[in-house]
């Protein structure tokens, strides 16, 4: 079996990518408690360091940069944690990655719509 | 002997949870989602199921990478839900069930399945979001809940066929439990989405009523797609289709479909919702 199919605009997260991300994800992980949030929200460098991030994925953390972090092993789950402490809802996000406001990001989703007669 | 009842399949999407805490189900938005469960609950407060297998996959609450089985089923007596990190409100405590759920164990092991046992878990809004669906005033302490926890954030996953057959050892075993309890089983997540990178916001609302449809009347047609076919098809979280041939192969017998609903999109999602009646063979 092909273990990568190319998908365009798609990252598979495989035992590579989770290997490459691990610390990265680690750290995202501890943000579902309220003291690590804290933390994080004091000192993004200082937080990501205790967490041993390389020097490229500190960057995608302090740069809010989405793409780059999931090539450097990011899994879409434990960002959806960092993208909340940002106050970032799947919406925001996904715009962010496909370079869309928010309101463009929800038109291309409203253009695949079925089934709804009033929203 | 314990009997299946019928198998309901539902998104569980968090904006759904946050919508009904702030009382939106009835805005443009969502009204078109929330108003097919009302015939669902009515279904289960006829019914009075005694036990609900759910089928559901955590994202990341209890089971991170550094320990994540790619089956698990929960023995424990109750369940405790908690701060996932964005802000989802938790629901009150889940009731569990530590007798068909360690028979399930047992008989699973015996027919060549391995599943990870799990006595002390939390469970996420993959498990929380339906229960809370199907009881909105979160009046559920009777039900007596066993999760059934399925990898979809890491691959390798699962294959479809696999996860399709764990469900038909779980029917199995329940329908060689000795009681009278009648089961009803949640599939849950899907239908199609994709969260992450330059293809987020992919939906497919034709592979998923495809599926929808087959899901009812051919779902081992369904257990032909590679998890690459389901992302290829069903975008990255697509996935959790997983989810619904496991609850699918739980039922042995007759299948008839008594709702639907497809909604899209909701959140980034396709949100279906169908409502099986099963009927076990004699």
């Amino acid at each position: 079996m092909d273990y990568k199919p190319d998908i365009p605009g798609n990252t598979f997260f495989n035992g590579e990518m989770a290997a490459k991300g691990y610390n990265l994800n680690k750290m995202f992980h501890s943000l579902n408690s309220a003291a690590g949030r804290e933390a994080f929200r004091a000192d993004e460098r200082a937080y990501c360091e205790q967490y041993r991030l390389t020097p490229e994925q500190t960057e995608t953390v302090l740069n809010r940069d989405l793409i780059r972090m999931i090539e450097l092993g990011g899994s879409i789950y434990y960002m959806a944690k960092f993208a909340g402490v940002l106050g970032l809802n799947v919406q925001d996000v996904g715009g962010l990655q496909t370079g869309r406001s928010t309101e463009e990001f929800q038109a291309y989703l409203d253009s695949q719509g079925r089934g709804k007669t009033h929203g | 002997m314990a009997k299946i009842i019928g198998g309901i399949t539902t998104s569980h999407i968090p904006a759904i949870s946050n919508a009904m805490e702030r009382g939106l189900e009835d805005t443009p938005y969502w009204r078109d989602f929330f108003a097919a469960y009302p015939p669902v609950r009515k279904w289960l407060e006829e019914q009075q199921p005694d036990i609900a297998i759910i089928f559901y996959n955590d994202h990341g609450l209890e089971m991170f990478l550094d320990k994540k089985p790619t089956f698990a089923i929960g023995c424990a007596a109750e369940y405790e839900n908690a701060d996932e990190g964005w802000g989802i409100a938790t629901i009150p405590t889940v009731t569990g069930e530590t007798e068909l759920s360690w028979h399930i164990v047992n008989e699973l092991i015996e027919h060549d399945f391995d599943p990870t046992v799990c006595q002390d878990i939390k469970v996420d809004h993959g498990l929380t979001v339906p229960l809370r669906l199907m009881y909105p005033d979160q009046n559920y302490k009777h039900l007596k809940v066993i999760p059934v926890c399925i990898n979809c954030e890491r691959h390798p996953m699962p294959k479809p066929s696999r996860t399709f057959a764990l469900g038909e050892a779980i029917g199995k075993a329940v329908e060689s439990f000795p009681g009278d309890e009648k089961v009803v089983v949640f599939g849950t997540g899907g239908l199609s989405h994709q969260l992450d990178g330059e293809r987020a916001g992919f939906i497919n609302a034709d592979f998923d009523e495809e599926c929808m449809d087959k899901l009812v009347s051919d779902p081992k047609a369904l257990t032909k797609y590679s998890n690459y076919d389901l992302v290829r098809l069903g975008g990255s979280q697509g996935v959790e289709l997983n989810m619904w041939l496991g609850m699918r192969g739980t039922m042995t017998g007759h299948v008839e479909e008594i709702h639907r609903n497809y909604v899209a999109p909701i959140s980034n999602t396709g949100a279906g919702l169908q409502l099986l009646r099963h009927t076990p063979k004699r």
